[in-house]
Order: C-alpha cells, then sequence, then structure tokens
C-alpha cells in the first residue's frame, strides 16, 4: 500500500510518500491512521488532529470507513486551495 | 479539456483555439485567477502551488465532465498551474462556450467554485515573516455547495443542442 502525504502534512510527517505493510486487520481508512499514529514519528504527527486532513483513496475523496487494502494509494492532505 | 502544467498560458491563444472552427457558438464566458500581492491584509511576495498531480487530473477531468452533462455546452477548457508564481501571474483559466450565454457563464461560475473545493491543489504563501500554507475558505464551500442539487439550478438546461 503506498500512502501519499501533500502541504503541511508532509512537512510534518517529514516525507512524501512512502509505502507500508500494515497487517490484515487493517481494512479501512480509520484502521490505516490509527496503525500509522501506533507507529509514532512524523507521519503520526502529520495525522495527530484529523479536523484538517482530508483523505483520498486511489485519487478519490473518502470517508473514514472507506475500505483499503494491499496495492491501494492512500494520500492524506488537508482542504484544498487551488484556483 | 482540461490541462495542468507550470508554464503560463495565453488567454488570447486560448480562446482562439477553443472556439475556432465552431459556429455553433454563440457565447463564451471565460475566468482568469491571478496571484493576488496582498493576502488577510498581509503583503505576499509569491506563492508556490503543491498539487497531486494523478488526483487533480482524475478531479478536474470530472469537474469538466460534470459541466458538459450539466449545461449544453459545445466547449469546456479547465487550465490549471502549478509551481511558483508571482503576484500578478496567472494561476488558472477556466471556460465554457455555448450557444447562448446563460449556459456559459453559469457553467463557467460552476467550473471555478468546484475546482476550488474539490482539485487538490495546495498554495504555500512568501510573506514577511516567512511561508505559510494557506487555509481553506468557508465562502469556497458555500459557493461550491450550491452546485450540489442540479435540480435547484441550471434554468437552462432544458432545449436540445444544435
Amino acid at each position: 500500500m503506498k500512502v501519499l502525504y501533500f502541504a503541511w502534512l508532509r512537512e510534518k510527517a517529514g516525507l512524501g510518500e512512502e509505502d507500508v505493510a500494515p497487517p490484515d486487520t487493517i481494512r479501512d481508512v480509520a484502521g490505516l491512521i490509527a496503525w500509522i499514529r501506533g507507529r509514532g514519528g512524523g507521519p503520526a504527527e502529520a495525522l495527530a488532529d484529523l479536523a484538517a486532513v482530508r483523505v483520498a483513496v486511489n485519487q478519490e475523496f473518502a470517508a473514514l470507513d472507506h475500505p483499503v487494502g494491499a496495492g491501494d494509494e492512500v494520500a492524506f492532505f488537508p482542504p484544498v486551495t487551488g484556483g | 479539456m482540461i490541462r495542468v502544467q507550470r508554464e503560463d498560458f495565453d488567454v488570447g491563444a486560448e480562446i482562439e483555439r477553443l472556439t475556432a472552427g465552431n459556429h455553433r457558438v454563440g457565447g463564451l464566458c471565460v475566468f482568469v485567477g491571478l496571484v493576488r500581492d496582498i493576502a488577510g491584509g498581509a503583503p505576499v511576495g509569491a506563492m508556490t502551488l503543491e498539487h497531486y498531480p494523478a488526483m487533480t487530473e482524475k478531479q478536474l477531468a470530472d469537474i469538466d465532465a460534470e459541466a458538459l452533462t450539466r449545461w449544453p455546452l459545445e466547449k469546456t477548457l479547465i487550465v490549471h498551474r502549478y509551481g511558483r508564481l508571482e503576484p500578478g501571474d496567472r494561476i488558472v483559466l477556466v471556460a465554457a462556450a455555448s450557444a447562448h450565454r446563460q449556459a456559459a457563464f453559469d457553467a463557467c461560475q460552476f467550473l471555478i467554485d468546484w475546482l476550488k473545493t474539490k482539485a487538490p491543489f495546495w498554495k504555500l504563501e512568501e510573506g514577511a515573516e516567512g511561508a505559510h500554507w494557506v487555509e481553506a475558505r468557508d465562502a469556497d464551500d458555500v459557493a461550491a455547495a450550491r452546485w450540489d442539487d442540479p435540480a435547484a439550478e441550471a434554468p437552462v438546461r432544458a432545449g436540445p443542442r444544435a
């Protein structure tokens, strides 16, 4: 599974992208976030407060209960500010 | 049609290309977004636009397709830049061409309103006290939300396309 971080989440995480292999018990976005937080370090800090975090799974906006699995691309980023 | 690029674009040339040879177009509405030199009362030196390339392309294509579904349009165009931009630089162009002006006006507004809340771009502004990430504005969510229910708007949906 590939995890991406953008904007200030990327800065806080200390990386823009990482390949991760969470256990099979991790089945949705909320589970993945809990697992990342459990590992500690920059990514855990980036996901400490979810109020200002948006999620995309395979390039589509996704809610916390959206399923995730091996091969998926999961991105974490702040609310968008383009245009 | 959508395009995401680092380089600048020529508004006149884009419009020319969009309508060339299509004489069913009676009206074209264009919005161009520029970098301001002031934000929240503080001067801004420059900004850097970060984006999520794969998702940006997907979201812009979806927004473009949605506009073509809702209004009787001949052509649409979204061009969005990324990278470092200075005050006065063009950031984005959206355009909608139709037989009549109302569809062009409405679709143009829809395109930029949805883009601002759905396309994954983030602005890093350089100010006197260093760089900071621009926060999303509630007003942009409100502007985008009024297009949420297709049945509640788009008064010019009726009528077959020529």
